[in-house]
């Protein structure tokens, strides 16, 4: 099993508060209620007790949840999953309980930001030896992409779990093919836990059919789910869609887990203040919990809360705003107030290229949603601009500060047997000669626990950052790649229809 | 133990840095087991040369050390346990290498200049030239300049080092230079100054011989003088 941080909670959010938010979530679903489309999301919340109103004219039926349904369903939900992986040293286990977070990438940006270093010389001086700066050029993604990324993805230490962060836009892609293609780019280049949503429900059996034969049977793929669901049931505000609610339902009757994700933006499609937000999103989420254990007692299901702030100046999502951080963490919370893992967000900068503002937006939130609990931290890799944007260089540098946070948060290391230890070497220490403490420090320092240092650090006086990374992601792609075992590909690529063939020969 | 058994084991411990059967040192089955100090007195019980000792053992085991340093496989740490377990051995060597005029790489007056109570890396200093074969002669914090000369004087010492942490103490180290300058002791001794307000630019304006930024860089520079 991967580490992962386990983590004490910080509780923004007091009983009392938490409690009000259920109230508020409470009333808006039996009160307000939630728009639903669909036949069968509605027949399925009927049959367990929900309220459906009125008769649909393209818009939906309005249908209240009462508390006591709520509250039956999330009883049912696992308070636990595992998710599996290719090497089952990967595999991570979710606890609403005792929360470890996993930092994972994410998600489906369209554009790949290329970054070329190129010297620079101050005019006049052109016998001096130049400065060399990082420029970028950014463009659509494609599959290739994708397979380079989850292969960095794997190399990377602080990466527990694989969402694409890349969209695959070739011409050869066409909406049947596109599942399949983009589950196998990534299980055949990462040996971690890959989840991902899926655009077209009539693939739903290839992709689960692929996840068995890399699991090795039917029976190891229950046992070891080397793949999981993502599935943004809800539409904000307040509104059940048939297509997405059907992906989860999928997913509920084969056991496989399932993200149900909600992201409203506060200040358009959700209150920007964080009660209302918080009120609302968990409303949404709460109603897909409820849709899942009527389609499958017992389902596996994270809450998955992606809540964000609106700019200003465009609407756009602003994932540096602080409130971003705040609803997510109080999100964690309530997830956790019912016993349920928790899927969020954290690490992603507004900014269009690495730099201060990417590593300043990027680390608080990694920084402090983590420091909620969530089991699953999605976006916390090379995102840029808004999620619009995936560089490799700045997963590396993520994959970097993470690796302190991560630090940071570790447990503290202080129990009765290593008081004695301690009092010795300090004793030891103040009776000799210069009284210095790095004769204790050596064993530590080769714990493989140490910080070691900044590994982009430059000895001059320039920020030579940027050029160690692009030659730390040079380095990473040149590595070989962890692929499947050859009969595995052929297997998958005879089974599953519609993989690119140039996918399996290259 | 024949003699080539105990001279590589005192070389294996100085590489470990264990000064004495307490030290842990890196490698854990080695607790408990003698340390430098018990088998250099062992060695010298067998009527090994102690120069024998010094070079054979001790040398060899500094110089892998500083091989491991380069190679990063070692640290500052390692260095400073490695310097440590050398002194202890260099201080039990000390009577029978005298006893045969045997010369020492040089001497050494260290302090922390007047009103400066700051030691860490001069105590850093003194581990690491000890380590290196110097004889040190520490003479700790708040040292008035009389004193350094006073002593380095007493101890025929050809080197003197100064540390200041401190951009207000700093300038007790020109005046101790000015003094020996007085006492017409200035060409008796190289004066070595160190410390974090310190630069070059500094030491050659005060007149000091050199500028060391780090206590490799102050072995550097002994050693280079001693070629000169």
């Amino acid at each position: 099993m991967r580490k992962g941080v386990p983590v004490k909670p910080y509780p923004r959010l007091n009983q009392q508060q938490i409690e009000l938010i259920h109230r508020a979530s409470m009333e808006i679903l039996n009160d307000t209620g939630i728009v639903v489309h669909g036949k069968e999301p509605l027949e399925l919340l009927s049959s367990a007790g929900a309220e459906v109103n009125g008769s649909d004219q393209g818009g939906g039926y309005k249908v209240k949840i009462p508390e006591t349904l709520v509250l039956d369903s999330v009883k049912k939900a696992p308070s636990e999953i595992k998710l599996g992986a290719r090497n089952p040293e990967n595999t991570l286990l979710l606890s609403a309980e005792n929360p470890r977070v996993y930092y994972g990438s994410g998600s489906e940006t369209n554009f790949f930001l290329e970054t070329a270093l190129k010297e620079f010389v101050p005019r006049g001086e052109d016998n001096s030896p130049g400065y060399i700066f990082p420029t970028y050029s950014s463009r659509r993604g494609c599959v290739e992409d994708l397979c380079r990324v989850a292969h960095l993805a794997n190399q990377l230490e602080n990466l527990d779990f694989f969402i694409r962060p890349i969209n695959i836009q070739d011409e050869d892609i066409t909406e049947e093919n596109k599942d399949v293609n983009k589950f196998f780019a990534a299980l055949d280049n990462i040996e971690k836990h890959v989840m991902a949503g899926i655009t077209d429900l009539n693939q739903f059996n290839n992709i689960v059919k692929m996840g068995q034969i890399i699991a090795g049977g039917k029976q190891e793929f229950k046992n070891n789910p080397v793949l999981s669901f993502i599935s943004c049931v809800t539409k904000s505000p307040l509104q059940i869609v048939e297509d997405a609610a059907l992906r989860m339902i999928a997913a509920n009757r084969h056991g496989i887990p399932v993200v149900i994700s909600s992201s409203p933006q506060g200040g358009s499609t959700a209150p920007i203040e964080e009660m209302g937000m918080v009120s609302m999103i968990n409303a949404e989420i709460l109603a897909g919990v409820v849709l899942s254990q009527a389609a499958e007692k017992g389902a596996p299901v994270i809450y998955g809360s992606v809540p964000v702030r609106a700019r200003m100046d465009n609407l756009h999502d602003m994932y540096g705003a602080p409130e971003f951080s705040q609803y997510n963490l109080a999100c964690v919370q309530m997830s956790h107030y019912y016993g349920l893992p928790n899927y969020s967000a954290g690490g992603v900068s507004d900014a269009r290229v690495p730099g201060i503002q990417a590593t300043v937006e990027k680390s608080l939130s990694h920084l402090f949603v983590a420091q909620g609990g969530t089991n699953l931290l999605h976006y916390a890799f090379g995102l840029l601009l808004e999620t619009q944007t995936f560089c490799p260089e700045q997963a590396i540098l993520d994959n970097a500060h993470i690796g302190i946070i991560k630090k940071i948060l570790e447990e503290p290391e202080i129990d009765k047997e290593l008081k004695e230890k301690v009092i010795s070497g300090i004793d030891k220490v103040m009776d000799s000669p210069y009284r210095i403490f790095s004769r204790s420090a050596r064993k530590y320092m080769r714990s493989g626990n140490m910080y070691m240092g900044y590994p982009f650090e430059g000895g001059e006086e320039k920020d030579n950052t940027m050029l160690r990374v692009k030659e730390e992601t040079e380095r990473l792609m040149e590595q070989p790649r962890s692929c499947l075992p050859e009969n595995i590909r052929n297997e998958v690529y005879n089974q599953v229809p519609g993989i690119l063939p140039r996918l399996v020969k290259e | 133990m024949t003699q080539e058994h105990i001279l590589n084991e005192i070389r294996k411990n100085v590489i470990q840095g264990r000064r004495n059967a307490e030290d842990e040192g890196l490698d854990d089955e080695l607790a408990g087991e003698p340390g430098v100090e018990e088998l250099v007195d062992q060695a010298l019980e067998q009527n090994i040369d102690p120069q024998e000792i010094l070079n054979q053992a001790i040398s060899k085991g500094m110089e892998e050390v500083g091989v491991k340093y380069e190679n990063g496989e070692y640290y500052i740490p390692d260095m400073l346990a490695a310097a440590e377990a050398v002194g202890a051995a260099t201080d039990r060597l000390a009577p029978y290498l005298e006893q045969d005029n045997q010369q020492k790489k040089g001497k050494i007056v260290i302090a922390t200049v007047e009103k400066d109570y700051h030691d860490i890396g001069k105590n850093i200093v003194c581990i690491m030239l000890k380590g290196a074969g110097l004889e040190v002669i520490d003479l700790g914090v708040d040292v008035p300049a009389d004193k350094i000369i006073e002593e380095a004087a007493n101890r025929e010492a050809n080197l003197i080092g100064l540390s200041a942490l401190l951009d207000t103490t700093m300038g007790y180290m020109e005046s101790t230079i000015k003094k020996l300058e007085d006492k017409g002791l200035r060409d008796n001794v190289k004066v070595l100054i160190g410390g974090a307000p310190t630069t070059p630019e500094f030491a050659e304006k005060i007149g000091a011989d050199a500028h060391c930024r780090d206590a490799f860089e102050a072995i550097r520079t002994i050693e280079e003088e001693e070629t000169r």
